[in-house]
């Protein structure tokens, strides 16, 4: 989609000069000889492509593994920005876990009116299994990767909030590791936070959610769908650095009331399971009865406190589209402050009013399914052709409660390496937070995705979009 | 380490074994093809059946020509243990078992399957054979080579060196077997010129024919190559040889685990066997009866090792 109006640049400003957080960099950029840095983008792509930092892409026979296309150009954040940003993030997260421990038990904000009760009642994500029932730590989303977009200076939106399985964090890795390695002197030139420690605070993280029947050590293992999932290349490394048992459905079974996975030595009880496949395919004796991902029995054994899940089922509730508009009460609901990251304006086209309104300035919104993800099924109504805004219209009509919209923003943009050399493109960045009874750990930078094509916004990797290494500066 | 792990990274290597055993079959084959000037069928014929690929071939073709065979041995999908197939499972086994894998050994395998997948994109011509052939063996020999000089020697090791040589001792004793079967006209040919030539053919197969001029002077014929191809320990593939490397790699996990199983007394008595066996007792009992007990014997224990490790649930 092409846009046409002025949007931020993170590097630099209108009149030519850089922004603070970037200078050290563009004076690095400007001293380096376009065939080194193109022969470097080279070597970084070929670097991916043997390490098999690859994903899948569903239906695609021709290509079944892809890269992400890597942009050597860094993202950068001030530590100030930084600061201000994860307090935000913080805040905003435990406000999620507050909100959705309430919803499974004492449904407070439900009777105070706050939000709407068929907003719940109504919700695919909402677990009736769940209630009255609390994980260990109280902790529902012990990972999050809560999006975020750039419109300015000093504004920053929170585009949503994952609180089921995200995913993006091994790019995150790898792309400071190739990093690393294709220029260690900007490096030792530029004081940038270390990413790496990662995947050692997820496991202590995790840890710290033993379940009541753990004694000892806890045992942690990552649950995959599979080789062919499309981030099977994310939870293999994520088991490897975490020194964690990568497991499948098939591995694992009850074993007096524990569920333990088949290993050459016998079957080996696990404490808790870092699980990346849905709820609803989690246990066929509680979900889909005809899943063969899962673990029959895992929710008896869950409730029964034999085991952690994580992210807990049923914590979908607090990330759909929906939820989202309500999230700034919601923060306040919990945390009695106001909320230090703002939302994007969000038109829910359940409610008659703003249904209207979005039928009749469809032209200007970007309307998006309210459990869809990944940029599909979703209209962005100022590149649409007639044709799809009567489609989508005729849709919207049909299941008003299916969707919600919102203004087109004004992204930022980050310039990438091209072969004319710097060109600004539209960038967002997904952090990734840690959350367990200690307290909230936020990794500093995430993962930048960015719009390879000219005036594009969109960033989905499924869509063609690419990553940039994300650096946030000491002091 | 999980039973699947074990698994994986059994069936990794017994892939890349595989792979690397058509190669060597293929080159066998191709020298025979061309010491003969005409009517090759029955040398390509012998090919496909040595590969156990006998009855797929058949439904595709009628006749056995170099490229038909080539092709379905090096590049059908539909033969599920063509090079490219056996090397795309490999990599998925790979892909599987990842964590229990060195990045060096992981690298090479996603190499090996992403140059041979370039590499056999376009149909193989005989010209090109050699050098294909030679590609496949050297990928292979990178493999080898990382896990050599990077893997801990724990139970991971263990269980990939089980997976190549339970695939080698299949690999050798059906070489042996169906050669000796199928491309003898009639019993009356056994020690004719014809018989030599073809048991020199087998050696060469399994990349043997200088290690035997090297161990002594002796002739070229059927019985020495037999015993030499059955029982000498110092033959990386022979069966004496892949059976006594299974049986100290078991040993190796009775060890670190603790438990003795029943594929621990299988192995044991394989091992036994070859040891105080003659080829004289294997010609009275006729060698192809001798290999076909063999290749169930290890089939058995094969099956036997995936119960005791819980490969599958």
């Amino acid at each position: 989609m092409a846009d046409t109006k002025k949007h931020y640049d993170e590097m630099f400003r209108a009149d030519g000069t850089t922004h603070p957080p970037y200078q050290d960099y563009e004076q690095w950029f400007s001293g380096q000889d376009a065939a080194r840095l193109e022969a470097k983008s080279e070597e970084a792509e070929a670097f991916f492509r043997r390490t098999g930092i690859t994903f899948n892409v569903y239906g695609d026979a021709e290509a079944q593994e892809r890269l992400i296309p890597f942009d050597l150009v860094p993202r950068i954040l001030s530590n100030r920005e930084w600061t201000r940003l994860s307090k935000g993030i913080d805040q905003r997260v435990r406000a999620i876990n507050a909100f959705i421990l309430d919803i499974y038990n004492r449904q407070e904000i439900l009777r105070a009116g706050r939000i709407p009760i068929e907003l719940i009642a109504n919700n695919e994500a909402f677990l009736p299994q769940m209630m009255g029932f609390s994980p260990p730590g109280n902790v529902y989303t012990n990972i999050v990767g809560t999006d975020i977009v750039r419109t300015g200076e000093d504004d920053f939106f929170v585009l949503e909030d994952n609180a089921r399985t995200p995913s993006g964090v091994s790019y995150m890795l790898e792309n400071r590791e190739t990093m690393l390695q294709m220029f260690p002197e900007l490096f030792s030139r530029i004081k940038v936070q270390p990413v790496s420690d990662y995947p050692k605070n997820l496991r202590a993280s995790l840890a710290a959610c033993a379940p009541p029947a753990c004694t000892g050590k806890p045992t942690v293992a990552v649950l995959t769908p599979g080789i062919h999932n499309s981030a099977y290349f994310e939870h293999s490394f994520l088991a490897d650095q975490m020194g964690a048992e990568l497991v499948e459905g098939h591995d694992l079974r009850v074993v007096d009331g524990r569920i333990a996975m088949r290993t050459t030595r016998g079957y080996k009880v696990i404490d808790v399971l870092y699980r990346r496949i849905d709820d609803n395919f989690l246990d066929p004796l509680s979900f889909n009865p005809t899943s063969l991902l899962g673990v029959p029995g895992i929710m008896d054994v869950y409730r029964a406190g034999g085991i952690t899940i994580a992210n807990a089922p049923g914590a979908g509730i607090a990330d759909d589209k929906a939820i989202y508009s309500y999230m700034p009460e919601i923060v306040e609901f919990y945390t009695g402050e106001k909320a230090l990251l703002r939302n994007v304006e969000t038109y829910r086209c359940a409610e008659p009013e703003m249904l209207k309104y979005v039928l009749d300035n469809l032209k200007d919104l970007v309307v998006k399914e309210v459990h869809g993800s990944g940029g599909y099924g979703m209209l962005v109504g100022p590149a649409a052709s007639k044709k799809e805004l009567e489609a989508f219209r005729e849709k919207l009509i049909a299941r008003p409660g299916a969707y919600i919209a919102q203004p087109t923003l004004s992204l930022s943009t980050v310039p990438i390496f091209v072969d004319q050399g710097l060109a600004p493109r539209h960038v967002d960045l997904r952090p990734y937070v840690l959350v367990s009874p200690k307290g909230v750990d936020i990794t500093p930078g995430g993962l930048t995705r960015v719009a390879l094509t000219e005036g594009s916004l969109v960033v989905n990797s499924s869509q063609g979009g690419g990553t940039k290494d994300t650096w946030v500066l000491e002091d | 380490m999980l039973g699947k792990t074990a698994g994986g990274l059994y069936w990794m290597f017994r892939f890349l074994e595989r792979s690397e055993n058509t190669a060597r079959l293929l080159e066998a084959g191709f020298r025979m093809a061309l010491t003969r000037s005409k009517d090759t069928e029955s040398e390509w014929k012998s090919v496909v059946a040595t590969s156990g690929a006998q009855a797929g071939y058949s439904k595709k073709y009628d006749s056995f020509t170099d490229l038909q065979v080539i092709d379905y041995l090096l590049r059908d999908e539909d033969n599920p243990s063509s090079v490219i197939s056996v090397t795309g499972a490999a990599r998925d086994n790979a892909r599987l078992v990842r964590t229990a894998l060195t990045t060096e050994v992981w690298e090479a395998v996603n190499d090996n399957w992403m140059t041979l997948r370039d590499h056999l994109s376009e149909p193989v011509t005989p010209i090109d054979l050699p050098a294909t052939l030679a590609l496949i063996r050297k990928q292979s020999a990178l493999v080898r080579g990382a896990l050599y000089g990077t893997m801990l020697r724990n139970d991971i090791y263990d269980f990939a060196r089980i997976g190549t040589f339970i695939e080698r001792a299949d690999n050798t004793a059906r070489i042996i077997d169906v050669k000796y079967y199928t491309l003898l006209p009639s019993a009356s040919s056994v020690g004719s010129s014809l018989d030599n030539v073809q048991w020199e053919m087998i050696l060469r197969s399994v990349s043997a024919h200088r290690c035997f001029r090297w161990l002594d002077e002796q002739e070229m014929t059927a019985t020495a190559i037999a015993e030499f191809l059955l029982f000498d320990k110092r033959l990386p593939r022979s069966l004496a040889f892949c059976v006594k490397q299974t049986t100290e790699n078991l040993a190796y996990l009775a060890d670190e685990y603790d438990m003795r199983h029943r594929s621990h007394d299988m192995a044991d008595r394989m091992r036994r066997r070859l040891k105080s066996g003659t080829i004289n007792e294997v010609f009275d009992t006729g060698l192809h009866e001798y290999i076909s007990g063999f290749i169930r014997d290890n089939n058995t224990l094969a099956a036997q090792i995936e119960e005791d490790y819980r490969f599958i649930g």
